[in-house]
């Protein structure tokens, strides 16, 4: 087989490298999830590739059901969903830029010296796939604790498993994968509905997870579902609020 | 037809589909109920299978045991949770949704323990998260919501490490085990794994021990326990720390007997170790500034599988058998104990340890079962714990004299924080009853029922092991080493 595929499975596994570093200094919500969308439709490239060069049909369901779920469906129904909790222009302070670049540089170089000496056996194609999965999947990890912003962390947490579906796709011959994936795309759907769900019930004044550090059930309250602790938790959720609309203007 | 093993995931998962359709509380109660007592009778049948294959699942002496047990508590907390209809305030919809999820989590973790197929438990393992996050979620208050919110955004990513594990074991196998479905077979892994790339196995074994090691509570990342299993009702705080804690051990417990087979890997056992101390001593000292009862005996949970953890990580047969007996053994107190701290609860109206005191006085019947309990989880004789902490010992002292010191630390300290939480709630003045009716006979009657049913089980298990039993665990421990 020529040299042209690999070359074309890294350059897609590149570009999700890419985009996993644009989605970690993006301070947008409305560009982190255009940035999400366009992940999810390179990693349904990436997977469509692999069946191709691996011939192995199942893996182009794979890509169907991630290019529709991930860079069509979800990302409209975050974006709906801004729109109707009104925060579609929301700024939110991430580290700042060059702070998070170097963290992501730092993370990346990690995964390539964890993963290059000890995969010297495998064959050449398993381990650079391996180093930029590992990468995307660090990457995630890393916008998780970096955001403060709940919706951030939700793509976050949608970017990793962006990095394990390119692992397992990567993986020749590995079994399974179909269902493997589908049921990492259940999860991440069920994520994004509970988060629906937590907005729409309005138990949050404000999406900003610091909000909900305040309430850790061993506070001054009396009662196990206290007065005295919930108004506490809706007190401090306010304030964020205003701290959150101070920022936007 | 379907073989015993598959019947015993997909019973408990129709009687969910049956449950979210039945719109009446008594009655869909009272079906809950019937459907775990089949499930329990399943589970016992499953005794008598022989150990082997059948496709994706694998009956061998690890999860028999296991399987039985959760069957067990799966009952028992069906019966708590029977009595406590009236006070759990619940519209249709909640209970629905409630029903569904609890049998829809019990049929999802007897399958990750009969999984032989590596991304088969980790299928598994999700729904089981999945459906306990709507159970911890659905009183719908801030705390619970918050809480429900921690515990999936937490385990979302540890199942997600633990994946990524399940892929690299996969890449490690690959040029041995070849194209197809057993590629990801725990036992055939497990038969080449000498064979397998040593580096890899390291690889998938440090994200399969973080993934999973997430779900059993080990202490890098056991955030989510202590708000999951305070914030949700108490039937569910039962079954996480008695079933779901057990599941992702046995998961990690797959994963290390498959790379420690490999003699080039790293050993995994000291990584297990490791973490099992470190859990073991945090808790223990994190349980002496507890002022929340079902918060304290969360802690308590994570303790409990620090010392598994570090059970199985010693290895051998002496320290693998310890293990397991101690995974038992903390499944039946601890989850006797959330009963009885439950009705406590609901007497006082507060589950804070000040506002509930001298139930021995005030409640005798109540508060000497829940004397008898703490004793048994903070491993007082004759119950399992005791039996499995003292092998522990033992078997720590004969291999590695020099982690006596804080293994016994550790344990020292959590008994005496029990100790001292026992004469608080237990013993002392009484404070007062919470206003309102206090419950009525029923619910206590399903309420000491089960303490008392787990308490005997945990004392035949503890001072003279069942001779099945104790040859199931034998063999499981053999098998593992």
């Amino acid at each position: 087989m020529g040299k042209l595929p690999y070359d074309i499975a890294h350059l897609l596994g590149g570009a999700m490298l890419l985009l996993s570093f644009v989605l970690l200094y993006q301070r947008r919500v409305q560009a982190v999830i255009n940035a999400f969308a366009v992940q999810g439709g390179v990693l349904a490239l990436a997977a469509a590739w692999q069946a191709n060069m691996q011939g192995v049909p199942e893996l182009y369901l794979t890509a169907l059901i991630a290019f529709v779920a991930k860079a069509v469906l979800i990302p409209l129904a975050l974006r709906a969903m801004l729109r109707r909790l009104d925060l579609h222009r929301a700024v939110e302070t991430a580290l700042g830029i060059g702070t998070s670049m170097m963290a992501g540089v730092a993370v990346v170089a990690l995964a390539i010296l964890v993963v290059l000496p000890i995969t010297a056996g495998a064959r050449a194609i398993a381990r650079e796939d391996l180093a930029l999965a590992l990468s995307v999947v660090l990457l995630g990890m890393l916008m998780m604790i970096t955001r403060r912003n709940a919706i951030s962390q939700v793509v976050g947490l949608m970017s990793l498993e962006n990095g394990l579906v390119l692992a397992a796709v990567g993986a020749a011959g590995m079994p399974l994968v179909v269902e493997l994936s589908t049921a990492a795309l259940v999860l991440v759907v069920f994520v994004v509905a509970g988060f629906f769900v937590f907005q729409i019930r309005e138990r949050f004044d404000s999406v900003d997870t610091a909000a909900l550090e305040s309430h850790r059930g061993e506070g001054a309250g009396d009662g196990w579902r206290g007065e005295g602790a919930g108004d506490g938790w809706r007190g401090d959720a306010g304030q964020d609020g205003q701290r959150g609309g101070a920022g936007q203007a | 037809m379907m073989p015993l093993p598959w019947l015993v995931v997909f019973f408990p998962w129709l009687g969910a589909a049956l449950l979210v359709a039945l719109p009446r509380l008594r009655l869909a109660a009272a079906v809950n109920l019937g459907v775990s007592a089949v499930s329990l009778l399943l589970a016992l049948l499953l005794l008598d299978t022989p150990h082997g294959e059948q496709g994706w699942t694998r009956v061998d002496a690890l999860n028999q045991p296991l399987v039985l047990l959760s069957a067990i508590i799966g009952l028992t907390t069906s019966v708590y949770s029977y009595g406590q209809l009236d006070a759990k305030g619940f519209d249709h919809w909640r209970l629905r949704a409630y029903h569904g999820a609890y049998q829809l989590f019990m049929g999802a973790q007897a399958l990750a323990l009969l999984a032989d197929n590596m991304g088969v438990m980790w299928v598994a393992i999700e729904i089981a998260t999945m459906a306990s996050v709507t159970m911890v979620a659905v009183h719908g208050t801030p705390a619970a919501m918050e809480a429900a919110w921690k515990f999936f955004i937490l385990c979302g990513v540890g199942i997600a490490l633990a994946l990524f594990g399940t892929v690299i074991l996969y890449m490690a196998a690959q040029p041995v085990v070849g194209h197809g479905d057993g590629g990801l077979s725990w036992a055939a892994l497990r038969a080449m794994s000498a064979r397998c790339d040593a580096g890899l196995l390291n690889l998938a074994f440090v994200f399969l021990l973080v993934g999973y090691g997430t779900k059993a509570g080990l202490v890098p990342l056991h955030f989510w326990l202590p708000d999951a299993e305070a914030e949700g009702p108490v039937s569910i705080s039962a079954v996480l720390s008695g079933l779901l804690l057990n599941a992702a051990m046995v998961a990690v417990l797959r994963a290390k007997s498959i790379v420690a087979a490999n003699p080039e890997a790293i050993p995994p056992g000291p990584f297990l170790m490791a973490l099992g101390l470190a859990s073991v001593l945090l808790a223990s000292f994190a349980l002496w500034r507890r002022r929340d009862a079902r918060r304290l005996f969360a802690w308590s949970s994570i303790q409990h599988m620090g010392l598994a953890a570090f059970a199985f990580g010693l290895g051998g047969v002496g320290g693998t058998l310890a293990g397991l007996l101690h995974l038992l053994g903390h499944s039946l107190t601890k989850s006797a104990v959330f009963f009885g701290v439950g009705l406590a609860t609901r007497l006082k109206g507060s589950q804070k340890i000040a506002a509930i005191g001298g139930l021995a006085t005030s409640h005798p019947a109540l508060g000497w079962s829940l004397v008898v309990a703490i004793a048994a989880v903070a491993g007082m004789p004759p119950f399992a714990l005791f039996a499995s902490e003292f092998l522990l010992l033992a078997e720590t002292a004969s291999r590695f004299w020099w982690l006596l010191l804080p293994l016994g630390l550790g344990v020292f300290v959590a008994v005496t924080a029990k100790v001292n939480v026992l004469q608080q709630l237990c013993l002392g003045d009484a404070t007062p009853d919470a206003a309102g009716p206090p419950p009525g006979r029923l619910a206590v009657l399903t309420t000491l029922g089960p303490i008392w049913v787990h308490l005997a089980l945990a004392a035949v298990l503890g001072a003279a092991l069942p001779a099945g039993g104790g040859v199931l665990l034998a063999q499981a421990a053999e098998m593992l080493r």
